[in-house]
C-alpha cells in the first residue's frame, strides 16, 4: 500500500483485471467516497512503485487514463491533481442496493466462497455488465 | 538525465552463441532492450540465462556473434561504466561491516561514477545500519545491500541474476520496489531473469523467453499478450490467420495457445487472452519455435 497519500493501492493479483484499471479503480472509489477531493494531489508515480513494485508505465497509464476521463489534471513538474470528486446517485437508491448487496454477500459467505472469490466474482460482473462504460460523469 | 538516444538499444544481442568446450549453451541469441525496459529473462534453470547475463559485462564471451551495451563491446572492453551486474550469489564481503562495503565499493568504482551517498542512503532507508556485519544479514538485506551498491554506480543498465530467489514476499516487493523506482527516476534499463514468471509479471514491461539454448520469444508483454490467444474445448480449431504454439489434450478436452497473425486482437476474437505465465509455459512446452510453425 502506498501509505501517507489520500488512496492507498493495492493490487490483487489473481482478479484477472488489469493492473492499471485495478489503479484507474481505486482512485475512483476514493473519489466516490471522498478520501480524495478537489485539489489533492495523487502520489508520485515513484512513490507508487516504490511501494507496491508495478512498473512506472503501469501507474503513468492510468493516471493518463483518469486524465482522460477528466477526473484529474496532471500539472508538468508539480503532479497530478484531482479535478472533481464523483457524484453518488441519491443516498436511499444507494442504501437499498447496499442492503441488497450485503445479503448476497453473507449468502456467499455461507456458500464457503472466500474473499477472493467474492471479488473475482463481483469483478468479473461488472467488468462484463458495464463494459465499455469509463466515465459516469 | 539522457546520455542516450530514446531510440537507441541500451542493449543488444546480435546472433550470439555461447559453447563451452563441445557443449553449446547458447545459440543464435538476438534481441535488444530500448532505455527504460525493465525486462524479464525467462527460462528453466540451465537454460543460459547467467550465460547470457555474465556476457553483457565481459565476465563471458560470446563463441559467435556480438554485444552493444551502452555503445561498447564488452568483450573487448569488459564491464561497461554505465552497467551494475548483481550475480544470483550476491557477492559480498561476508566479514566486512556495511561502512566498509561502501568503502571498497568507492574504491571498486573510480572514475566519479560512484554515488556512495545514494547506495548509503538506500541502505538507511532498508533499516539496515552501517556497523552491521554482512555475514550477519538476512537474505533480503544482503540482498538490499547488494542492490543499493549496483544503484550506487548509477548505472544506465542494471542486470539482475535471479534476484528474488530465495527471497521472502516482503523482501522480494521491497527490492523490486527499489529498483522500479530508480527506473521511474533515471530511465535505467533493468535486465533480470527468473525461472518464477508470476514474480516479476507486474513488474516487467519486456520479456524474453530462453529455451532449447535459443530466444523462444521476444517483445513488450502488452504487445505479446494482445497477439497471442487461447483456445480451449473439447476440439479447439484455429483459424488460417493463427499458428498454434502449444497445444495439450486431457481426455477429450484441448487447450491450444495460438499465436494472432492479425494484431490487434479485437474484442470479437475468439478464445480468450492468455496470462503472462500461460505464454511463457506454452513457449516453453513447445518443441521448438521452428516446429510449432508445422504443428
Amino acid at each position: 500500500m502506498v501509505w501517507g497519500w489520500r488512496v492507498e493501492f493495492r493490487i490483487e493479483r489473481r482478479s484477472g483485471v488489469p493492473t492499471y484499471l485495478q489503479l484507474v479503480a481505486q482512485v475512483r472509489r476514493a473519489l466516490r467516497v471522498g478520501a480524495l477531493a478537489p485539489g489533492d494531489r495523487l502520489p508520485t508515480a515513484r512513490a507508487v512503485v516504490e511501494a507496491i513494485a508495478i512498473n512506472p508505465n503501469t501507474v503513468h497509464k492510468a493516471y493518463r487514463e483518469l486524465e482522460r476521463e477528466g477526473l484529474v489534471e496532471a500539472r508538468p513538474g508539480k503532479g497530478t491533481f484531482v479535478l472533481h470528486a464523483l457524484g453518488r446517485p441519491d443516498s436511499v437508491t444507494d442504501g437499498v442496493l447496499r442492503t441488497r448487496l450485503e445479503d448476497w454477500v453473507n449468502e456467499a459467505v455461507a456458500a464457503g466462497l472466500t474473499v477472493d472469490d467474492v471479488q473475482a466474482l463481483f469483478a468479473d460482473v461488472v467488468e462484463r455488465l458495464y463494459r465499455g462504460e469509463r466515465t459516469d460523469e | 538525465m539522457n546520455e542516450y538516444e530514446a531510440t537507441d538499444p541500451v542493449l543488444r544481442y546480435d546472433a550470439v552463441s555461447k559453447d563451452f568446450g563441445r557443449r553449446e549453451a547458447l545459440r543464435d541469441c538476438s534481441f535488444a532492450l530500448p532505455r527504460g525496459r525493465v525486462a524479464a529473462l525467462v527460462g528453466v534453470n540451465g537454460a543460459g540465462k547467467t550465460t547470457l547475463l555474465r556476457m553483457a559485462v565481459g565476465l563471458a564471451r560470446p563463441s559467435a556473434g556480438r554485444i552493444d551495451v551502452l555503445g561498447e563491446d564488452p568483450a573487448a572492453t569488459g564491464t561497461p561504466a554505465g552497467v551494475s551486474y548483481v550475480a544470483q550469489d550476491k557477492p559480498l564481503y561476508r566479514r566486512f561491516q556495511v561502512r566498509e562495503m561502501l568503502r571498497a565499493a568507492a574504491v571498486l568504482n573510480p572514475g566519479g561514477r560512484w554515488d556512495g551517498a545514494h547506495a548509503a542512503s538506500l541502505i538507511a532507508d532498508a533499516g539496515i545500519g552501517v556497523g552491521q556485519r554482512i555475514g550477519e544479514l538476512s537474505a533480503g538485506q544482503r540482498a538490499r545491500v547488494a542492490i543499493a551498491l549496483a544503484l550506487g554506480r548509477r548505472p544506465g543498465l542494471l542486470l539482475l541474476d535471479e534476484p528474488l530467489a530465495e527471497l521472502d514476499p516482503l523482501a522480494r516487493r521491497e527490492i523490486m520496489g527499489t529498483v522500479l523506482a530508480a527506473v521511474t527516476e533515471t530511465g535505467m534499463t533493468v535486465l533480470l531473469s527468473s525461472h518464477v514468471v508470476t514474480d516479476i509479471e507486474d513488474a516487467c514491461d519486456h520479456l524474453v523467453v530462453l529455451g532449447d539454448r535459443r530466444v523462444l520469444l521476444d517483445g513488450g508483454i502488452d504487445e505479446l499478450l494482445a497477439g497471442h490467444r487461447i483456445h480451449s474445448g473439447p476440439a479447439t480449431s484455429t483459424a488460417d490467420n493463427e499458428t498454434v504454439v502449444h497445444r495439450s489434450t486431457r481426455g477429450r478436452h484441448t487447450v491450444a495457445l495460438v499465436r494472432d497473425h492479425t494484431p490487434p486482437a479485437g474484442p470479437e476474437a475468439s478464445g480468450s487472452t492468455p496470462t503472462l505465465e500461460e505464454l511463457v509455459v506454452a513457449y516453453l512446452h513447445a518443441p521448438t519455435s521452428s516446429d510449432a510453425e508445422a504443428a
